[in-house]
């Protein structure tokens, strides 16, 4: 049976999850690139009254394909983008807005992994560029906020999702992260090609 | 000749780039998928799941659409010739409403985006003129997660071939999962800069498995993929057997104090399409 999370996800249940599950998520997500997150962050600080609640839903690094289509929006292709891009941001993110579930790819660093912990957060790797799987779990976009300010693929979109996923948790809410020790597996590897390389000639 | 004819080969050409991953590339993938385990088969299921649902959705496989480029290999006597740009453009923002595509043409200093995939030298055009009258145009959309993972290096002469190795496998390790292995690296060797870097994104239209013609440039590829795969990058950069379904290296004669290396890499959704005309005007997307 596949594990499925239903938003809004309690702490406790992300601090069951470790590195290497894998996961899927039924309920609310919204799509925050690079400018989303300036722009929420800052919308924060000025004490502004926020459109949507960030802690209640999954957070997706996305820059969606989506068509205007008579009652709204339908989402053509949605993979993630490369989560590294946001890691000036996240921890202050996570900090003040408890958002518990983060899907990109390729991972994020340090002061993330200890922000997951403190707030009780994971992050969770989907597929690069499986745009249409994605796509097709989206049940609806109840809404879009800053779509004029920021354009289709930065503006920060609602979907209703039903078994999204596979969703692999990479980073968890204990301090572990797939990508740090993966690093000292390659770079052992690596050695090893090196030398190969030096005796071949 | 038929110009509406072009034009909609074309246009149907993007829209079966965007949505048909390649058979060679779809192979590739299965065959990685027999041989990885745990997060790789999760992984690579997902791949091969979104494939499938967007050839049968007709919708793009990647919601990066990537930059159109095409290579152009035109015969002199083509008698389209002076129209080729015009009807690549209107294709272009044809396909892009209509598949659609995501508008992917940023004006660098000022901002903005026109929204239909077109810009200053965008879509954006390689031309090979030949004797003859027909005319192959090739399409190799790309996006810009595996090509901001593109690197170039001038060697000194004397790194040699050790140097060409160590430069390609150090650096394809350093990308990890950023551009979503497990795809295709290209590799021109030689030239000056901008020819190695040129070589390089053409090898990719060579289908996966097929080696280069001089055995010392296919043994090359053969040992860089495998070395590549020894590494433990895996699919996606979370660990595994599979981090490349093939490396493609094309070679330039170099200038005696360069060594330059170019590297494009190619994410798993290797996108190719050819539309093919022949001088009576008949047109075949392949």
């Amino acid at each position: 049976m596949d594990k499925v999370l239903t938003t809004p996800i309690d702490e406790s249940v992300i601090r069951t999850l470790h590195v290497g599950d894998t996961i899927y998520v039924t309920g609310c997500m919204f799509t925050a690139r690079d400018d989303a997150h300036h722009l929420l962050l800052h919308a924060e600080s000025q004490g502004e009254k926020l459109p949507l609640e960030p802690g209640k839903m999954a957070m997706f690094h996305c820059g969606p394909v989506v068509e205007k289509v008579a009652d709204g929006w339908r989402v053509v292709s949605a993979g993630p983008t490369t989560s590294a891009r946001m890691e000036m941001f996240e921890a202050d993110f996570l900090e003040r807005f408890g958002t518990r579930l983060i899907i990109g790819k390729g991972g994020m660093g340090t002061r993330t992994l200890d922000a997951l912990q403190r707030v009780g957060a994971v992050y969770t790797h989907f597929t690069g560029g499986a745009g249409a799987l994605a796509a097709r779990a989206v049940r609806r976009v109840p809404a879009v906020y800053w779509l004029e300010e920021l354009g289709i693929p930065e503006a920060v979109w609602v979907f209703d999702v039903e078994h999204f996923g596979p969703l692999t948790v990479t980073m968890d809410a204990h301090g572990k992260s797939l990508y740090d020790e993966l690093e000292l597996t390659v770079n052992k590897n690596l050695e090893a090609i090196h030398a190969r390389i030096e005796e071949e000639e | 000749m038929n110009e509406q004819a072009l034009l909609e080969g074309l246009v149907e050409a993007i829209r079966a780039a965007a949505t048909e991953l390649p058979t060679d590339v779809t192979r590739a993938l299965e065959a990685a998928r027999n041989k990885e385990e745990a997060t790789g088969v999760v992984q690579l299921d997902a791949i091969l799941e979104n494939v499938k649902a967007a050839r049968e959705g007709s919708v793009p496989m990647c919601q990066d659409t990537g930059i159109q480029t095409f290579v152009i290999r035109a015969g002199a006597d083509f008698p389209l010739l002076g129209k080729l740009r015009g009807l690549i453009e209107e294709a272009v923002r044809l396909a892009t409403r209509e598949v659609p595509l995501r508008p992917n043409t940023v004006d660098p200093l000022r901002g903005g985006n026109p929204g239909d995939n077109t810009g200053r030298f965008i879509p954006y055009i390689l031309w090979e003129i030949e004797s003859g009258n027909g005319c192959l145009i090739h399409l190799l959309p790309k996006g810009g997660g595996s090509e901001n993972c593109s690197a170039l290096r001038m060697l000194p002469p004397g790194a040699g071939v050790k140097g060409i190795k160590r430069f390609v496998i150090d650096h394809v390790v350093a990308c990890g999962g950023k551009p979503c292995p497990p795809g295709v690296i290209g590799v021109g060797i030689g030239g000056g800069a901008d020819l190695a870097m040129k070589l390089a994104k053409l090898s990719l239209l060579r289908p996966i498995g097929v080696r280069h013609k001089d055995d010392v440039v296919a043994n090359l590829e053969i040992e860089l993929l495998s070395r590549i795969n020894e590494s433990g990058v895996g699919v996606m950069g979370l660990g595994g057997r599979v981090t490349a379904l093939d490396v493609h290296v094309e070679v330039a004669h170099r200038h005696p104090a360069s060594l330059p290396v170019g590297l494009v890499y190619q994410c798993w959704a290797d996108r190719r399409k050819t539309v093919s005309i022949n001088a009576a005007g008949h047109v075949e997307v392949t």
